[in-house]
């Protein structure tokens, strides 16, 4: 399949400018809620969004922004539910950590390290057992990796043959903790869960056409009913865990990391090498500057000029009726 | 929701549990039934008889040992459409599916905005005697009753095992559905068909002038032994059947402590911060003036359960401990020597029916 690489990129962009935008009015304490940007891993998320259909499934993490965005949620219900706004895509009850897009297949991100694994995985039991063609995407993280659930989860899904597509972003770090501290000196994620019975792919995460292939061949592998697919993807966050900052001071990693790992980044050498190739003129990348600017600005808007919810609203909804 | 019986018919509580699955996947094709052993060679004491037979197993599955995963996704399916009936044979290894029950299928609905429900059951058999132990014997549904967005259903009656069963398959929530071991082989009438009976509905087993007890579970069954045996001294009780512990029907207890002026709670749980003692301490609140004496709770001890039937000989509350509470809440001297000595069973077994191991 040929792919949209104009889309890929806009979508990509769209994600960081978002990102930044947050990151740009945090400190107006008008989002007062725990926020996990995707600055420097918008790649997994925007390619994911434009290989899954929109009626296949997805859940995600606490760092949920890029996944939510790529899947086809809506920005300005996303943007007014980190305001704590009526608008908001969980009505000002769940914050940048729950957000959900049912519309769009996009199931709901959770804030407990592995809690939506087993949730995406029963979502491909209901497919099998409905006998459809869809698929049941997971994103998650390295840290996830360490969770029990995981392994449950995974072992699950293979017994059962389900149509799940684990999607792993290993960005090294769990908080300010280090790969080194957490799994064993050797240890490669994606060759331990294939001895799990997963079929797996993995991905330095640098080539933005080469990650998009891989992911697609994945996708398509566990949609035809061949069983569930693990892909690792190698990414990098570059502000804190939790925050709009930057935290190199704090010395949990270096500052030359931080470097190499921005130098490579996907959405400034994807958009560089499009260029360069003459597949997007400067006019077109004018044009897509843009729309990303305006749309990102009027979810801004939006979310600032949406109301809050009735306080009473905190109290409804605890059971359905 | 509850209809007239049509028919009904003599069973077991495992019975009828198992009269309520079929009922219940014959009814809709979108509930399935999964857990460990659900079509091994003992069917959960029976309770899931003859499912895999009768709807395939695609709908009825045995699984890895994975308490927490299966819990989630149970979750899962119910929001991709079906209604999951999640069974463990002991409640104590759902301690394992602590997050996805209180951070997952409890909160689900509530933190995405009240967009989507999570209707799905879990069934858990709790118990006692017979060596079970510390971790075989515990009835924890006070931590359960404690979450927001959960429902927490305890039949006692066969009847209520099959109404109160289908009635949490078919309600959009998740539901914790716990079976004590001690009734499985208890019989009663049971109607036949969609018999549901609404969730959080006490109900009054016994109606009587001198106290309220309320009872959950095999409480309530040692409850009737005691008030048999009291019938013949001259004191009669409302024996209010909880049924649910969340929600809890709070008008009708408060409707007879209004009458009797006198409480005491029966609960399978140790007794602190448990549901007792949030019966207590709710009577004690608003019923303040309707009281004559202070309410008393009989639970287990707080204690873990010890194993040897040495050490747990007086661990058991039962009908002759209720007696002689019930002596002191009426001020009256009440016999209940006879009533202990009548037992023709060891003290670590539901009835003579009963040969272990579990």
């Amino acid at each position: 399949m040929k792919i949209n690489k104009k889309e890929l990129l806009f979508r990509m962009a769209r994600i960081r400018k978002v990102e930044e935008t947050i990151a740009e009015k945090y400190s107006e304490q008008e989002m007062r809620c725990p926020t996990h940007l995707s600055i420097g891993q918008e790649l997994v998320g925007a390619a994911a969004g434009m290989i899954l259909q929109p009626n296949d499934y997805a859940v995600s993490t606490h760092r949920g922004h890029a996944h939510y965005l790529g899947k086809g949620g809506d920005m300005n219900a996303m943007v007014a539910e980190i305001y704590g706004k009526v608008d908001g895509c969980a009505r000002g009850r769940g914050g940048s950590m729950h957000l959900v897009d049912q519309k769009v297949g996009f199931m709901g991100t959770t804030a407990i390290v592995g809690n939506s694994i087993p949730v995406g995985v029963g979502l491909g039991l209901s497919i099998k057992m409905a006998n459809e063609t869809r698929v049941s995407a997971i994103f998650l993280g390295d840290g996830c990796i360490e969770e029990g659930v995981f392994y449950e989860s995974a072992n699950f899904s293979a017994v059962q043959n389900l149509p799940v597509v684990f999607i792993c972003e290993n960005n090294l770090y769990s908080v300010y903790s280090p790969l080194a501290v957490r799994q064993p000196k050797g240890r490669v994620i994606n060759e331990m869960v294939h001895s799990l019975g997963l079929k797996t792919f993995v991905e330095e995460g640098e080539n933005v056409e080469d990650t998009y292939n891989c992911m697609l061949d994945a996708v398509t592998f566990a949609r035809g009913r061949n069983g569930p697919v693990f892909i690792e993807i190698s990414a990098y966050r570059w502000r804190e865990h939790c925050g709009p900052n930057y935290d190199n001071d704090l010395a949990y990693r270096t500052e030359e990391e931080f470097l190499d790992w921005k130098a490579r980044d996907p959405l400034d050498t994807y958009r560089k090498s499009l260029l360069e190739t003459g597949q997007i003129s400067e006019s077109e990348l004018c044009e897509l500057d843009e729309k990303v600017c305006a749309e990102v600005d009027a979810a801004f808007e939006f979310a600032v000029n949406s109301d809050f919810p009735d306080n009473a609203e905190a109290y409804i909804d605890e059971y359905a009726p | 929701m509850s209809m007239p019986p049509s028919k009904e018919k003599a069973m077991t509580f495992a019975e009828a549990i198992n009269d309520a699955m079929i009922e219940a996947m014959t009814v809709d094709d979108k509930v399935f039934c999964y857990g460990l052993g659900v079509d091994d060679p003992k069917r959960i004491f029976g309770t899931t008889d003859d499912l895999k037979e009768r709807f395939g197993s695609g709908r009825v599955f045995d699984v890895p040992t994975a308490e927490n995963a299966l819990m989630g996704i149970g979750i899962g399916a119910a929001l991709g459409g079906y209604r999951p009936v999640f069974v463990n044979q002991r409640f104590d290894f759902i301690l394992l599916a602590m997050d996805q029950i209180v951070n997952g299928a409890a909160k689900w609905r509530y933190m995405f905005g009240g967009q989507n429900k999570v209707p799905m059951v879990l069934r858990a058999i709790v118990g006692r005697g017979w060596g079970q132990g510390p971790t075989h014997s515990q009835c924890l549904h006070s931590w359960f009753a404690h979450i927001p967005g959960l429902k927490v259903v305890m039949p006692t009656s066969p009847r209520d095992a099959k109404g109160l069963l289908l009635a949490s398959i078919f309600d959009d929530n998740p539901v914790i559905f716990i079976e004590h071991r001690w009734l499985h082989n208890t019989s009663g009438l049971v109607p036949s068909g969609d018999y549901r009976v609404p969730l959080g509905e006490a109900e009054f087993l016994r109606e009587g002038r001198d106290l309220t007890i309320v009872a959950t579970s095999y409480m309530n069954v040692e409850a009737l032994h005691a008030m048999d045996h009291l019938d013949s001294q001259g004191i009669t009780a409302d024996l209010i059947d909880l049924r649910c512990v969340r929600p809890i029907d709070w008008d009708k207890i408060s409707l007879s402590v209004k009458k009797t002026g006198r409480l005491l709670v029966l609960d399978i749980g140790a007794s602190a911060v448990s549901v007792a003692s949030e019966i207590v301490s709710k009577v004690s609140t608003d019923n303040w003036s309707d009281l004559t004496a202070a309410p008393i709770k009989i639970c287990m001890p707080d204690k873990a359960q010890p194993t040897s039937p040495a050490l747990t000989r007086g661990f058991y509350p039962d009908a002759s401990t209720i007696v002689r509470k019930i002596s002191s809440l009426v001020g009256k001297e009440l016999e209940w020597q006879s009533l202990s000595d009548k037992q023709s069973w060891p003290h670590d077994v539901p009835g003579t029916w009963f040969n272990g191991p579990f």
